[in-house]
């Protein structure tokens, strides 16, 4: 046994090394439960089960912020008006008797004189012999109808949805009996999209490191009262649910899914994983993005590091330096006169094409190109871009790497974005246009943040643009030339792929 | 200038056709000395040379083709419609036309002169009067095959390769036009088979521009 653990944490950095690198937050991330996440004054808050809270400037990098003042269960958060409201459960005694309270302040910042909570009352209530467990707040502010709204509950019973005041973030009608909207599930919130309502809980086991269970699954209806069917048209009330996110890679049970937009049609969401394996099996917090497909909410990753073609979505051309290219195996040439011809002066026929035919290649296969050789003649210093038809060659392979210690954005930190096996690095120019440096040296011209929106595309925007305080990102203008423009949400021009080359 | 037009290109399309070869139906010769853009800015009025035999489509095929000097002042002049310039030991007309489409079709054109339409180099030129300064706009183009363009003698665009004329296809960064007469010149280089252009300015939000209006060069 001595043995094999010897062997396993000699290989573990090795494993590591080559397991496909997720880049789930920085710094401390330890949460369970998370509410949804929300911005107040410029920084980034969540708050868990236990009193955890935690704050970030960037939405990668957290720390330990100040525990709310009530603790408990599963706290939800939203902003109407001028104020947060917190829905925190708590049980009263043994499970099921439980409560969800509510407190409200103007600001979440505690180093504000407005930082100054209020506490708001019960909302919802379960007496421990119903079919329902209150704990588990979600809230949803219907952007149609203004309307507020609360799920809750456990895998006692029902998961139940009651309105409250958006003036007041209290009851609306407390002796309304609540709906009975799904079941066998926790974590419940309610989102909309489109002329849907989408029910999103989690379901599974929690709260047992790696060996959880937890999943979040999605239901949808067209009224906020349900029915909320799944893609199989299984109602969620007898435990119907389509699978939103599950366990992967080395992250196990995902739960709590919280929105986050952060505008421009760009959507988010977080979660916490109930055991990251490489932060040796912790409950930890994530904010991945949220894609949309066929109606249905999908869990999209952040982008990875690696080597991509950069294919714009509007033309079908990819971002290349603007050198002249040279074909992957080289040039095709012609081996003589055609079959039958005959040299000058007689003799029998010689050349033709190889065997097989003009198009059956050299039977062996064709390595990548050794960027080191086909760049001798690229130009030493700045080099402009374009797009052109993607044709596997070394000029048109870029590598995303994350930069340390340079911030990030929610979900991950800024790349640098470099010609494989190449230091030099795309940069955003005066002008609001685009180069290559020769080198990378971290100015924040040289750092892109790559969100991925709701069909799976991406936006690629630099940290900074020389001249300008204005947010550009990177554009295709027409078929052969790239550029940084304001992003249009309704437009192809700044959606770019990032495929495997 | 309407008399000097007949002379040219109209004359040598009935010269074409009494030869017994077709005409082309895109391009006739100017009968006005104005000609408002297209309504989706398109570039409808251009002074083309007749083609001069240049080969390759590389990046550096295409440099060194527009790198050799061919004429006197060939990224300066200003040409009229007859003008001659000698390329080698042989003359060439620059020709006015107008476009019925979008586009230019450069093979209607030198094949309705009887000439040669692969591998060869195009030159074109034309005036660009814009009604006030517009800044942050840009030029696009597409060509049949590579071309390099110039607006105001400065270089805004290249593109290389064996390719088809795609609308706005080769985007120029971002640059100013004068108000009053700018100069757009471009030279568009063939391989084999058809071969064409156009060109139009885009404003800041990649929206054509339409109050612009093309020019011969005036008389001396």
């Amino acid at each position: 046994m001595d043995i094999i653990v010897s062997i396993m944490k000699a290989a573990l950095p090795l494993l590591l090394a080559l397991a496909p690198k997720l880049f789930a937050l920085d710094g401390q991330v330890n949460i369970h439960d998370p509410s949804t996440v929300v911005l107040c004054s410029g920084k980034y808050y969540t708050y868990g089960t236990g009193g955890t809270s935690l704050v970030s400037d960037d939405g990668w990098t957290w720390r330990r912020g100040t525990p709310l003042p009530r603790r408990g269960l599963a706290p939800d958060i939203y902003f109407s008006g001028d104020r947060y409201y917190v829905y925190v459960a708590a049980n009263i005694g043994a499970q099921p008797k439980a409560a969800v309270n509510m407190i409200s302040s103007k600001t979440l910042d505690p180093a504000s004189p407005d930082y100054k909570w209020e506490e708001g009352g019960v909302v919802a209530s379960s007496d421990g012999i119903e079919d329902a467990n209150a704990i588990d707040p979600g809230i949803l502010l219907d952007p149609t109808t203004k309307r507020l709204w609360l799920t809750y509950g456990s895998y006692f019973g029902y998961i139940r949805l009651v309105e409250l005041d958006p003036k007041t973030g209290k009851r609306l009608h407390p002796g309304d009996k609540p709906v009975n909207i799904a079941i066998n599930s926790e974590a419940s919130i309610l989102i909309y999209h489109d002329g849907w309502y989408y029910l999103l809980v989690t379901h599974g086991s929690c709260c047992r490191g790696a060996d959880s269970g937890y999943n979040i699954r999605v239901g949808r209806a067209r009224k906020v009262t349900g029915p909320f069917l799944d893609n199989m048209g299984v109602d969620m009330i007898q435990g119907g649910g389509k699978l939103f996110a599950g366990s992967s890679g080395r992250m196990i049970g995902p739960g709590h899914f919280g929105l986050l937009d952060v505008g421009d049609g760009v959507q988010k969401f977080s979660l916490h994983y109930e055991a990251d394996l490489d932060r040796g099996g912790a409950s930890v917090l994530d904010i991945r993005p949220l894609l949309w497909r066929d109606g249905w909410p999908v869990a999209g990753e952040n982008v990875q590091e690696g080597t991509y073609e950069i294919q714009s979505l509007r033309t079908g051309t990819s971002l290349e330096l603007a050198v002249e290219g040279f074909p992957v195996g080289g040039r095709p040439v012609r081996r003589g006169p055609p079959p039958g011809g005959r040299p000058p002066g007689g003799g029998p026929p010689q050349g033709g094409p190889p065997p097989g035919g003009m198009f059956a290649g050299t039977g062996v296969p064709i390595p990548n190109q050794d960027v080191a050789q086909v760049s001798q003649k690229w130009p030493a210093g700045e080099i402009e871009t374009r797009l052109a038809n993607y044709l596997c060659q070394a000029q048109q392979k870029w590598t995303v790497t994350p930069v340390a210690g340079a911030g990030g954005y929610p979900g991950s930190p800024y790349f640098k974005i470099t010609i494989t096996d190449t230091g030099r690095a795309l940069a955003a120019s005066s002008g609001g246009e685009l180069t290559t440096v020769p080198s990378f040296t971290g100015a924040p011209e040289q750092l892109w943040r790559i969100d991925q929106l709701t069909d799976g595309s991406w936006r690629i925007m630099p940290k900074a643009v020389p001249g300008t305080s204005e947010p550009l990102v990177l554009s295709a203008v027409g078929s052969s030339f790239a550029t940084l423009s304001k992003f249009d949400p309704a437009s192809d021009k700044q959606r770019w792929l990032l495929r495997k080359p | 200038m309407t008399r000097t037009l007949k002379n040219t290109f109209a004359a040598l399309l009935i010269a074409a056709a009494l030869a017994g070869q077709t005409a082309p139906v895109t391009l006739t010769a100017p009968t006005t000395p104005r000609k408002r853009v297209s309504v989706d800015g398109f570039l409808q009025r251009w002074l083309l040379l007749e083609p001069i035999p240049a080969a390759g489509l590389t990046d550096s095929a295409v440099r060194a083709a527009i790198q050799k000097e061919y004429f006197p002042k060939q990224l300066e002049v200003l040409p009229r419609d007859g003008d001659k310039v000698t390329v080698g030991d042989k003359p060439l007309t620059w020709h006015a036309v107008d476009t019925a489409n979008y586009n230019v079709n450069l093979y209607h054109f030198a094949h309705a002169l009887g000439l040669k339409t692969s591998d060869v180099l195009f030159w074109a030129v034309i005036l660009v009067e814009s009604p006030r300064e517009m800044q942050n706009v840009r030029l696009a183009i597409g060509s049949n095959a590579a071309s390099v363009w110039w607006l105001n003698g400065q270089e805004t665009i290249s593109i290389y390769g064996d390719r088809q004329t795609v609308i706005d296809d080769g985007v120029s960064k971002r640059l100013t036009l004068r108000k009053g007469t700018n100069v757009l010149r471009a030279a568009i280089i063939n391989g084999g088979g058809a071969t064409d252009f156009c060109a139009r300015f885009l404003d800041e939000n990649d929206r054509p521009i339409r109050d612009l209006t093309a020019m011969l060069p005036a008389a001396p």
